[in-house]
């Protein structure tokens, strides 16, 4: 066992993309083991692997690691990058979370009938211009400093950036309006770190391929 | 000002429950702002109050808190109910994120139409019965202690609580195959904050009716 955290997912970014990123922005090197068919998944069911049978999965530290929201707080707090108190901790929550509702509504459209996906993506497009980023261009100036919260780089500020680029790839010019943000941007996807893996050759996963959905949609269903 | 929480939401369980039993099972007295009609909702819209627009939005310590897992966390961080170090922390997370799953599904029921519904309730208690419930039992009987981690009252068990009620509300006999889950509703239910808290009279919500989701509706546009 070689002691790095070990990630159970399919190929792809699904669930476990946050945990990819953190794991990365905080320097550490993590392994994966891919799901590519249904008796994957049965295996580690019928192992006893998953409290409630599902992935993500992460082995860490000797546990064997499940719900994505858990698991990403483990990581925040064993790494520094949750704040320095109980009140810097409610500000990072409540930025996290408002991204993760963001990117759920991303994730979303997939799932949306074929005639309704051009409609429900341009309202998500709104939501991301109007209610979540706005939020986020103010709290930056607000304090005037590069990071999100505390003044030091936070789990926050790692999810911020990867959901701009989340944003971006359905509409490139998201933020025109957000000055902020767009330095914000920059600033952060130059630390080391995340600048490693930003780059190809990286552990980060590419959008999903329609030739990719069958394959993954039969290993869930 | 008071010094209590003050909790925005509308008069109903929804996602501000878990908040109230938190609070309740802490021994915090709070206050609540009931949302009644939809200009309840713009107003603290356009008073900039709800940060992403959206309740349940909790008044407390000087911040105006939205975003149910974040207040959650922190007031079970505050009033000790989150574990002694980062390792249990993990334990109170997972346990609390299944919960989370199955009583969102319950939460769902009423705005679902009658034929989803009645397929959904039925993978709501095969859920229960099969992929969560036994969690929870198992833990309890694996190390035989009275609360879930780290043998001392956490968040993790007030949310079980919760979710049994719920799931009891749904399949009143949903119990019968968990003996340590009787139990542990039984202990829990006891403690003196949670006892009255379970009392006619308290804070504590009623399931959702037509009338109140019909007006959930109309205050959020739905």
């Amino acid at each position: 066992m070689s002691g790095k955290p070990r990630l159970h997912y399919v190929n792809a970014r699904g669930r476990m993309e946050p945990i990819r990123w953190l794991l990365a922005a905080a320097g550490v090197e993590f392994e994966e083991a891919f799901l590519e068919t249904k008796d994957d998944l049965k295996k580690l069911q019928t192992n006893g692997d998953l409290l409630f049978q599902q992935v993500p999965m992460v082995e860490i530290d000797g546990m064997k690691m499940v719900q994505t929201r858990a698991i990403l707080n483990y990581i925040a707090g064993k790494y520094n990058l949750y704040g320095k108190d109980l009140k810097e901790r409610a500000l990072i929550d409540m930025y996290v979370e408002g991204l993760a509702d963001l990117n759920e509504l991303i994730s979303s459209n997939f799932f949306q009938p074929a005639d309704k996906k051009e409609e429900h993506l341009a309202s998500v497009m709104d939501k991301a211009a109007n209610r979540y980023f706005p939020v986020y261009e103010k709290v930056l100036k607000g304090h005037g400093q590069d990071f999100l919260v505390g003044n030091k780089l936070s789990r926050a500020d790692v999810q911020l950036l990867e959901t701009i680029l989340l944003v971006e790839e359905s509409k490139p010019d998201i933020l025109a309006k957000f000055p902020l943000l767009q330095s914000f941007k920059a600033k952060t996807s130059n630390i080391p770190n995340i600048k490693k893996f930003l780059q190809p050759g990286s552990q980060r996963k590419q959008p999903i391929q329609e030739k990719d959905i069958p394959r993954l949609m039969q290993i869930f269903h | 000002m008071a010094g209590k929480p003050k909790l925005h939401y509308t008069c109903g369980r929804g996602k501000m429950e878990s908040i109230r039993w938190l609070l309740a099972a802490a021994g915090v007295e709070f206050e609540e702002q009931f949302i009644e009609k939809n200009e309840h909702l713009e107003k603290l819209r356009k008073d900039g109050d709800l940060l992403f627009q959206q309740v349940p939005m909790v008044e407390i310590d000087g911040m105006k808190m939205v975003q149910t897992r974040a207040i959650l966390s922190y007031i079970a961080g505050k009033y000790n109910l989150y574990g002694k170090d980062l390792k249990e922390r993990a334990w109170i997370d997972m346990y609390v994120e299944g919960t989370t799953d199955l009583m969102g599904m319950i939460m769902q029921l009423p705005l679902q139409s009658a034929e989803m519904r009645e397929k959904n309730l039925a993978l709501i208690i095969e859920r229960a019965k099969t992929r969560y419930f036994p969690v929870y039992e198992k833990a309890l009987k694996d190390h035989g202690h009275d609360y879930l981690v780290g043998n001392k009252f956490s968040w993790a068990d007030i949310h079980l609580l919760e979710a049994i009620l719920m799931v009891e509300e749904c399949k009143p006999d949903i119990l019968s195959a968990f003996p340590q889950l009787q139990a542990f509703k039984g202990r829990i239910s006891n403690i003196p904050t949670i006892k009255k808290f379970l009392q006619p009279g308290s804070q504590r919500k009623p399931p959702a009716d037509d009338k109140y989701i019909a007006n959930v509706r109309k205050i959020f546009n739905i």
